[in-house]
């Protein structure tokens, strides 16, 4: 926990002629988000252990447009890719690792017809392809035996159909993987998607997290985990509402991971 | 005297089917209306889609007693469709189960397979029935549906009940008469008969023609009335028997958050972003150009796909129950999304044939006189809807193009996505930090 973190930038890595393995997009949640920030560092710790050579954009990063997309506002969307695209051609990215499924579903699939062509993958992926490649082990460790919930959230489950990864990974860490009652491609959004975190919501009865919250908790999770910032927030506003936050904890997997490998 | 049957059969198709093909020009006519877009690419995949979605069902057994019951109806309806050729036949040549001596005891295997469908699709529709009428399941009792829409469902109902006794009637009338000792006018031995066996007995005691008069009764109400339901579906969300084939096969096939690339949109940008374009230039002009609107405010703005999606929706209500919106009582309704496309894309085709061939502006639009924009905005685009639609629908695409209008031509989104926009602009990020600071994190603890 107390080494600093070795986080070099594509400008770094040019200026020294190399080119890393992965591009780490952090987004805008994970830079500048305080809770989101930690995921940030906790998958960044697992990178220095497993010594993978990553690199983040840092201050060359800019918003992927997503939530102005979803919001309707095309325009500032293909302004905000086409920037990015520019950045991203000239670093000649390949291989781009995120740990926001907003700004995975955008850079996967939005950018090629804009002209950015990228292999881009989840965080929840590219920590499997660690442990199969025999690059990271993963032990139970604090978390043996511990009940725990895995939320889809919309754009890498429905949007990607990226199930498995996030699963698998929890099943590494010894514990009890329960499911809700909605999961996989009948998972209920946590309520931020498209452009919501940003606004208030629609009058209606009740908040979007708050039911997705019931879900989580009718399972009796110890830890409910997730794989995206948004939705991390929205469970995590949920379990406050319910007064739930001294027994159950919102994780994001690559936290898991970290700290049960205690980094 | 005795061509007057035949004639009058010849009349009765060709006004049925007539009323049909002309019911079926104006659906082709209006889904035309919407703008291009390629759905032709990939056939392979679209042919799979239509195989397994359509043809095979396959996301309507995800709710297994509805699917279930559902393919009973719908296999029962394609093999009786084949009875049907038959029917015709007879009809037109003055013949009586002509493909009988042909088929031999293939002949009696088919007719004992529609008769037992028949009595499977009753049991459905009962089952069917009871879900809306009795046990009132909250889908389909939901205000959505509330006027036309919920007696429409209950009309099919009733009419495939209605059909399908008929059917099994004629079979039992002709039954008792091929069993008359020594054989009765034309009615001779064919087809094995499990069901209306124990219809028969109510024959029992009849006069041979009175009989014969009741199934020419039965086997003309039951012609007659499939010609009438099948010019109810123009009118119906039964329309999806015949549509739910085309809408799957051009249905998207992209991963579904990928949302559609605004080409209008791209080409603009690239122009601002430009260094070496003259900002003072005029554009250059295109004589074909139409002024270009983004998104969509009205029907005629929706791509065909769209339209026929809305033609297409049976109104069943799948992606309304599992819509994250809906689910917290917001107004959000993806199957009125639905349904509100068609009323107003109807509208406007009637609109076009009241005024020759063009529309006549009415002052409406299904932007705010059908759709909100506050069910626009509660939407969270999490493509519950899109998953759970049986048939292949987008209401998501709908929802995305409307708010696109909003935001795009009217700048009337809510203040505070406004201000989201504003930072991204202006930050690069949606909240209010400087961009020089997306790297603090690093160095915080
Ligand atoms: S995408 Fe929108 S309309 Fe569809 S289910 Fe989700 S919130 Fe409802
Ligand atoms: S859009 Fe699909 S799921 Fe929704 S009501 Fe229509 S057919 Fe049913």
């Amino acid at each position: 926990m107390s080494e600093s973190l070795v986080v070099p930038t594509m400008a770094e890595m040019l200026a020294q002629g190399t080119q890393p393995e992965v591009l780490f997009w952090v987004g805008c949640a994970g830079s500048f988000d305080d809770r989101a920030k930690k995921i940030t560092k906790a998958f960044v710790r697992i990178l220095n252990r497993t010594n993978v050579s990553f690199a983040v954009l840092g201050t060359e990063e800019s918003c992927t447009g997503d939530p102005a997309k979803r919001a309707g506002n095309e325009f500032l969307f293909q302004m905000q890719a086409m920037m990015n695209i520019e950045v991203l051609n000239a670093y000649e990215a390949k291989k781009i690792v995120t740990a926001c499924p907003h700004c995975f579903n955008t850079l996967k699939n939005e950018y090629p017809e804009l002209g950015g062509q990228y292999d881009v993958i989840h965080h929840t992926e590219f920590l499997k392809s660690l442990i199969d490649d025999g690059r990271l082990t993963v032990e139970g460790g604090q978390f043996k035996g511990k009940k725990i919930t895995f939320h889809d959230p919309c754009y890498l489950g429905r949007a990607n159909k990226v199930y498995e990864a996030p699963r698998d990974l929890i099943q590494k860490l010894d514990v009890e993987l329960v499911e809700m009652k909605r999961s996989k491609a009948n998972g209920l959004c946590c309520g931020a998607g498209g452009a919501q975190m940003f606004k208030d919501a629609e009058p209606g009865n009740k908040e979007v997290n708050v039911l997705r919250t019931e879900d989580a908790l009718e399972v009796k999770p110890d830890i409910i985990a997730a794989g995206c910032p948004f939705c991390n927030t929205m469970l995590t506003d949920g379990i406050k509402h319910q007064e739930k936050e001294e027994q159950v904890k919102v994780m994001d997997i690559a936290e898991l991971i970290a700290n049960a490998q205690d980094l | 005297m005795s061509y007057l049957d035949n004639i009058l059969f010849a009349i009765l198709l060709i006004v049925g089917f007539g009323f049909f093909a002309s019911s079926v020009k104006k659906i082709i006519r209006n889904i035309n209306l919407g703008v291009d877009v390629n759905r032709k690419d990939n056939s392979k995949a679209r042919w799979k889609n239509m195989a397994l979605i359509a043809l095979g069902q396959s996301k309507m057994v995800r709710r297994p007693v509805a699917g279930i019951l559902h393919i009973f109806v719908y296999v029962g309806f394609i093999i009786i469709n084949i009875e049907l050729v038959e029917i015709i036949i007879d009809g037109l040549f003055g013949t009586h189960r002509i493909f009988a001596p042909y088929l031999g005891v293939i002949y009696d295997v088919l007719i004992a397979s529609f008769e037992i469908l028949a009595i499977l699709v009753i049991f459905a529709v009962t089952v069917f029935w009871i879900r809306r009428n009795v046990i009132r399941l909250k889908r389909f009792i939901n205000p959505d549906l509330n006027g036309f829409p919920k007696s429409d469902a209950n009309y099919i109902l009733y009419f495939e009940t209605v059909l399908m006794l008929l059917f099994l009637f004629m079979d039992a009338s002709d039954l008792h008469l091929q069993n008359v000792p020594g054989g009765f006018s034309h009615f001779h031995r064919a087809g094995s008969f499990p069901i209306s066996q124990f219809i028969a007995p109510i024959f029992n005691g009849m006069s041979n023609e009175l009989v014969a008069l009741l199934f020419e009764v039965f086997w003309w109400l039951h012609i007659a009335g499939i010609l009438v339901f099948m010019n109810y579906l123009y009118f119906s969300k039964h329309l999806h028997i015949l549509l739910a084939f085309p809408n799957t096969y051009f249905a998207n096939l992209n991963p579904e958050g990928q949302f559609d690339n605004l080409e209008s949109v791209t080409k603009e940008v690239k122009l601002m972003m430009d260094p070496n374009a003259d900002p003072f230039a005029a554009a250059p002009v295109d004589e074909n150009a139409v002024p270009s609107k983004f998104g969509a405010s009205d029907v005629q703005d929706l791509n065909w796909v769209q339209l026929l999606n809305a033609y297409t929706c049976t109104e069943c209500g799948r992606c309304t129950s599992s819509c994250p919106a809906n689910q917290t009582g917001k107004k959000l309704s993806p199957r009125k999304i639905m349904m509100d496309t068609r009323d107003r894309l109807q509208e406007v085709g009637k609109n076009i044939d009241a005024n020759k061939g063009v529309f006549v502006p009415d002052n409406k639009t299904l932007l705010n006189d059908y759709i909100t924009p506050e069910e626009l905005w509660a939407c969270t685009s999490c493509n519950a809807c899109v998953e759970e639609c049986p048939v292949n629908i987008s209401p998501l695409s709908i929802i995305m193009d409307m708010r696109r209008y909003l935001v795009m031509e009217q700048s009337a989104a809510p203040m505070s996505l406004n201000a989201m926009m504003t930072n991204i602009e202006n930050n690069g990020a949606p909240w209010q930090y400087s961009q020089q600071d997306r790297l603090n994190w690093k160095n915080e603890n």
